[in-house]
């Protein structure tokens, strides 16, 4: 249960029905995550889909493996298990078996991740860690080889996953088990964060 | 190039100016985490700062202290958006003071 009752039984009748189909077809537990997005969702929801979408799966010279591995050290960075837990899942499938997202995530500095998406993952990390970082940070991301294109785009996926790391903690989000991850992950890869 | 710019003031905006339980006051409040209501202020600051480590009991105490749950949702989504937005904000401009030539360089 989270913290709010309306995030669990708010919803109105239709979005009930959907959860239901959700239920009935996945077999899964509807995530908390979507049950967020679905409540009031002119309000939250919807607006914040927009932003995410366009932050994960628009344009971008970053592979959406890269962008979902931005995501899950940006969660991780915000202590968030179930962001952190998600966008594993995410990344690792959109990856493949030739890379271990976990591995990245636990060595961030030494764990083989080529540049200039080491640097940038730790310039993000300082960014959520600190809430703040310099142009000698930026700097040194560019010396890495990432273009502007290429720290703006990061920059917006991690602030989409800034605010949805806060209300996953704030909200109490429960944290199902890895199948439901898995399946929730396939679900992204295949329809984005519409 | 992914551009999130007209979304996210879409964003502010709608949380912000738009219909709502928790007033137009109490919101602003929450997104610049500055001048919240005292039995709000740690709860925004917690979200802001740490979400992590927000309680069950934070949040009943926010409810008990009158606030709907509506309202209490709406203030927690103002608080993670407006810390995120100051986060990118100042990313932003680091990115522009480290690319930009210096004064004299054009």
């Amino acid at each position: 249960m989270m913290r709010l009752r309306i995030l669990d039984s708010g919803h109105g009748f239709g979005t009930k029905a959907l959860f239901a189909l959700i239920r009935a077809v996945s077999r899964q537990p509807v995530l908390d995550v979507i049950k967020l997005v679905k409540y009031r969702a002119d309000f939250y929801g919807r607006p914040m889909s927009a932003i995410t979408q366009e932050a994960m799966r628009g344009p971008s010279v970053w592979s959406v493996g890269d962008r979902e591995l931005m995501a899950a050290i940006v969660a991780q960075t915000n202590r968030s298990e179930f962001c952190t837990k998600a966008h594993s899942a995410v990344a690792q499938q959109a990856y493949g078996d030739g890379k271990n997202v976990a591995t990245f995530l636990s060595k961030l500095d030494t764990g083989g991740i080529p540049e200039p998406l080491r640097a940038t993952l730790l310039m993000l990390r300082k960014l959520t860690r600190e809430h703040a970082v310099n142009s000698d940070d930026m700097r040194e991301v560019l010396a890495s080889g990432a273009s502007r294109q290429q720290i703006e785009d990061a920059l917006a996926v991690c602030f989409s996953f800034n605010v949805i790391g806060r209300l996953a903690d704030a909200f109490g989000f429960s944290v199902p088990d890895d199948d439901a991850f898995e399946a929730g992950a396939k679900y992204l890869l295949a329809r984005g964060y519409r | 190039m992914s551009d999130i710019r007209q979304q996210r003031n879409a964003l502010t905006k709608r949380i912000l100016e738009g219909a709502g339980q928790a007033s137009f006051s109490e919101r602003r409040a929450a997104f610049h985490n500055a001048g919240a209501a005292d039995a709000v202020s740690s709860l925004v600051d917690k979200v802001a700062r740490h979400a992590y480590e927000v309680t069950d009991e934070e949040i009943a105490a926010a409810t008990a202290s009158g606030l709907s749950e509506d309202g209490i949702f709406e203030i927690v989504v103002c608080a993670a958006v407006g810390q995120a937005s100051r986060q990118y904000e100042t990313a932003l401009a680091a990115l522009n003071a480290a690319t930009d030539p210096a004064p004299g360089m054009e």
